[in-house]
């Protein structure tokens, strides 16, 4: 075990926020039980997470559906332990509540690595995590929804099933101990039936009964791929996505806000919009215009046509001024120095290497536009928004609306993708303001693709400066610096409006928290100058930083004359057995060791994210001077593989996320403005070029892991890395589209 | 006014003829199946029949409609959307009333596909979650439905 990297005063002041806002809110608030939100107009609630009626149960999670599968996950916890056949199970978001609080979000607030976490940070953080409760802190993001909800969804069954069992026993005057529970029913040892749906309004007058959680051994629904109850829907065209909320009386509109992210509006003229057919109103909403039409068409169309005359930026107004500033980071003091064992500094070996890496900002491009609906009344506002965050959501609409956070109400649709774009709350606080403006009419409030893809939240560029040292076919010296602008100063306040103090994680993870044993490891951030909105994409920081520190390793492992999977697994087998394990997999699986077609080129990569270890191997193939990415073999430790079906979905798709990115993604600056504007401009990999692909699910994982971002950092590097294999060409920039030619 | 066929339904439309199919059906007639991505034909979530062709409903004019529509909402039931649930093809969803119509199209022209057509076919069809090996093993899995249904 390496020592852990200097945990300084600024850099624990990250986890601190949530410590201190604890202790702000005293014992009493933390304790104090949250009432139960659901108030079902059939059934009956036991508890904030089940409803019971006559057809069945239906689960709330209060996590999002945005394509991950958490609500089907979390649901199968409580369902486990209730004794339910799954087909009788529904699946809701349900109501912002604190009862839905996401602790697993601060386990992640302690700087260090992960996978070398010592035990006494799990407890803190699990202790500490109730601090969420009084924070409201509903989030879905992180990949926290099963490690937050895997014991509290349990608990929740546990606990409703002991208690419908109290109930019957009383009704029949008999033992607990004489009763089982199968399908919804409670069975009496005389062969008396009684179903759950009769007993649910007995045991909701009854004090909760606490229960022991099953062990996994008895589990039947937890381990096996179970059908997603969201599904079916999302074949039919009956999903309601937020972009389709229709209401009584509702209006459309669209936006059109300053192309300068930030700047201000200085005038405009809406009489051209006014001239289009169906376009009704033109409203002011500070930072740019809202068209009101008869449809979304025309609105759009409105938005457009409207003259406008917009500020400057409050940044370079070029790439070339942007990447000056991330330059000038390295003339700063580091931000943060997350690790540092050995000594970097006079470290030596028989061959040293020094690389540049720059990746560029990125846009989300979920599938459905920004979005949201809202209904002001003139004292309270109703938003329906795929969102996740309910409360961050909440507070920007009441901000926007001019009225208090509580008198807000917000549905949470299904999310046509997330992706960490829908936990910002700019388009809630666009509907809001347009709602304002028009009191008791709904308005449906849809950005068009080009407005959406120009005013993101961008996934932070970067620069990584590499050296690197190998002595006797080891690496001896690892020294990464890494400029960016960060996210959590920007973030922190304009999400939870608390002030986040200290060293930017963000910048440096992915990179300073991977599980290798280097004895010169050093990892250093330097926080950028920039103020280009930038936000949570994807895997965060690991997504920049798993590109630039798993190539700089392959880099070592050309130098040391080695080879890269077997140098990796070299380094790993020290720190991790789970992170050697996905590697030995992903070696197996893809025949790594076996000569290799003519024509061909391997790569593999493995980062730490999120608590899972993941790693992959990409082939890519000459086909007639281009290039197929042919074959992809992934091995992901999640400890236990609650559903190996949505686990191997997510995976897949992670990849595929970063390899769209890698292969297309960049975000580009002229004037102050995004340059791209649409899918022509900011492709996404598809179907004729996404390689065949197998996934494999290890358990070897001490502490479940989250599986909605760590397939997306291993996919970059490793499909550099398969094309330096195949060209001798090493690419240190993305997107790499510009600098090979692919078959897609 | 336009009259036009939906789902084997009439429907009188009011709106300026210049008016995207696509908008027709989500905003003039609630039909909200058909999803907008891009309005530029570039990623296929519109996608809806007009007799029986596979058709980008963001780029054709109320106006310029040719025949009658098919949407996801008319399609039922169908080997396609059952294939899709025992595959578990999609995941956020969006894109896939796309892809059902799409593959739809595909399979009434082509009832074996091999890889290549699929790819082929469905190229113009994004999906940001990355389904793909699931909607390529879904379609295969009910072009063989099909075909032994019709034997």
């Amino acid at each position: 075990m390496s020592k852990l990297g200097k945990i300084t005063r600024r850099a624990f002041l990250v986890g601190s926020v949530a410590v201190a806002g604890g202790v702000a809110f005293g014992l009493y608030q933390v304790n104090k039980a949250v009432p139960n939100p659901l108030h079902p107009q059939t059934g009956t609630t036991l508890n904030p997470f089940l409803i019971i009626d006559a057809e069945g149960v239906t689960i709330v999670t209060g996590r999002a559906e945005m394509g991950q599968g958490a609500q089907t996950t979390l649901a199968a916890c409580l369902a486990e332990e209730l004794d339910v056949d799954w087909s009788s199970v529904r699946v809701l978001h349900g109501p912002a509540s604190a009862a839905y609080f996401n602790g697993g979000l601060l386990e992640g607030a302690f700087p260090g690595p992960d996978y070398a976490r010592p035990g006494w940070q799990r407890s803190l953080a699990e202790t500490i995590g109730v601090v969420a409760r009084p924070l409201k802190l509903q989030l879905t993001g992180g990949s926290t929804s099963i490690r937050d909800g895997f014991e509290r969804l349990r608990m929740a069954g546990a606990s409703a099933r002991e208690t419908l069992k109290a109930a019957a026993a009383q009704r029949l005057g008999v033992a607990v101990s004489t009763l089982e529970t199968r399908a919804g029913v409670v069975i009496a040892a005389d062969g008396t039936r009684l179903s759950y749906a009769d007993l649910a309004q007995a045991a909701a007058a009854m004090d909760p009964v606490q229960a022991d959680l099953r062990p996994a051994s008895e589990w039947r629904l937890l381990g096996t791929a179970l059908p997603r109850p969201d599904i079916p829907a999302k074949t039919d065209g009956t999903a309601t996505f937020g972009i389709d909320t229709r209401l009584p009386g509702m209006k459309f509109a669209s936006v059109r806000r300053s192309p300068r992210l930030g700047g201000t509006m200085q005038g405009f003229d809406p009489a051209p919009a006014m001239a289009i057919p169906g376009v009704e109103r033109v409203i002011d909403i500070g930072d740019g215009v809202a068209v009101v039409a008869r449809n979304t068409w025309a609105a759009i169309q409105g938005a457009q046509a409207v003259t406008c005359d917009w500020g400057p930026a409050p940044y370079p107004a070029d790439d070339a001024g942007i990447a000056q500033r991330l330059q000038a980071a390295f003339d700063d003091s580091p931000d943060s120095t997350l690790r540092d064992d050995g000594d970097a500094d006079s470290a030596t070996g028989d061959m040293m290497i020094e690389a540049e890496y720059t990746v560029p900002y990125l846009a989300h491009a979920t599938m459905e536009p920004m979005n949201a609906t809202a209904l002001f009344d003139g004292d309270t506002l109703e938003l329906w928004s795929p969102n996740q965050g309910p409360f961050i959501q909440a507070r920007a609409a009441a901000e926007a609306a001019g009225i208090d956070a509580a008198n807000v109400t917000v549905h949470t649709t299904f999310l046509g993708g997330g992706f960490g774009r829908r936990i910002e709350s700019d388009y809630a606080s666009v509907a809001a303001r347009v709602a304002r403006a028009m009191p008791g009419t709904p308005v449906n409030v849809t950005w068009s693709r080009e407005e959406d893809m120009t005013h993101d939240f961008y996934r932070p560029a970067a620069i990584a400066r590499m050296k690197g040292a190998v002595s006797g076919g080891q690496a001896v010296l690892f020294d990464a610096r890494i400029a960016s602008p960060g996210l959590m100063g920007q973030a922190g306040g304009r999400m939870m409006g608390l002030p986040m103090a200290g060293a930017d994680s963000a910048i440096v993870e992915g990179g300073y928290d991977q599980p290798y044993a280097i004895p010169n490891y050093r990892v250093r951030g330097y926080k950028a100058d920039l103020a280009v909105p930038v936000g949570f994409w994807r895997s965060v920081g690991a997504s920049h930083n798993g590109f630039t520190h798993e190539s700089f390793i392959d880099e070592l492992a050309h130098a040391a004359g080695q080879d890269p999977l077997a140098f990796r697994l070299a380094m790993a087998r020290p720190e991790s057995a789970a992170a050697a394990g996905v590697l030995e997999a992903v070696r197996d699986m893809s025949g790594w060791d076996a000569p290799k077609a003519p024509g061909t080129g391997r790569g593999v990569a493995m980062v730490w994210s999120f608590g899972t270890p993941v790693a992959q191997v990409i082939e890519v193939r000459d086909e007639g001077g281009a290039i197929r990415i042919a074959r992809a073999w992934i091995a992901a430790d999640v400890g236990i593989p609650l559903d190996p079906g949505i686990l191997a979905a997510q995976m897949e798709g992670g990849m595929l996320f970063g390899l769209s990115a890698a292969v297309h993604g960049r975000i580009t600056f002229a004037d102050g403005m995004v340059q791209q504007q649409n899918f022509p401009d900011y492709d996404a990999i598809r179907m004729s070029g996404a390689p065949v692909t197998d996934v494999r699910l290890l358990s070897s994982n001490p502490h479940i892991g989250g599986a909605g971002e760590p397939g997306t950092p291993p996919a970059a590097p490793a499909l550099a890395n398969a094309l330096f294999d195949l060209t001798g060409t090493r690419a240190r920039s993305l997107p790499l589209a510009g600098q090979f030619s692919f078959v897609l | 006014m336009t009259r036009l066929t939906i789902n084997g339904q009439p429907h009188d439309i009011d709106a300026p003829d210049d008016t995207p199919l696509l908008w027709v059906l989500r905003d003039e007639l609630g039909m909200t199946g058909t999803k907008y991505g891009c309005g530029v034909a570039a990623c296929g979530a519109c996608t809806v029949h007009i007799d029986g062709e596979a058709v980008r409903s963001c780029q054709v004019a109320l106006a310029d409609v040719w025949g009658s529509v098919t949407t996801i909402e008319g399609l039922a039931p169908h080997a396609l959307q059952e294939a899709w649930v025992r595959h578990q093809v999609p995941q956020c969803g969006y894109c896939q009333s796309g892809q059902i119509m799409q593959a739809a199209a595909l399979l009434a022209e082509n009832p074996d596909p091999t890889d290549d057509d699929i790819d082929t076919a469905m190229a113009g069809n994004l999906c940001r979650c990355g389904t793909y090996s699931r909607i390529r093993a879904a379609i295969h899995d009910a072009a063989t439905t099909l075909r032994e249904g019709t034997q």
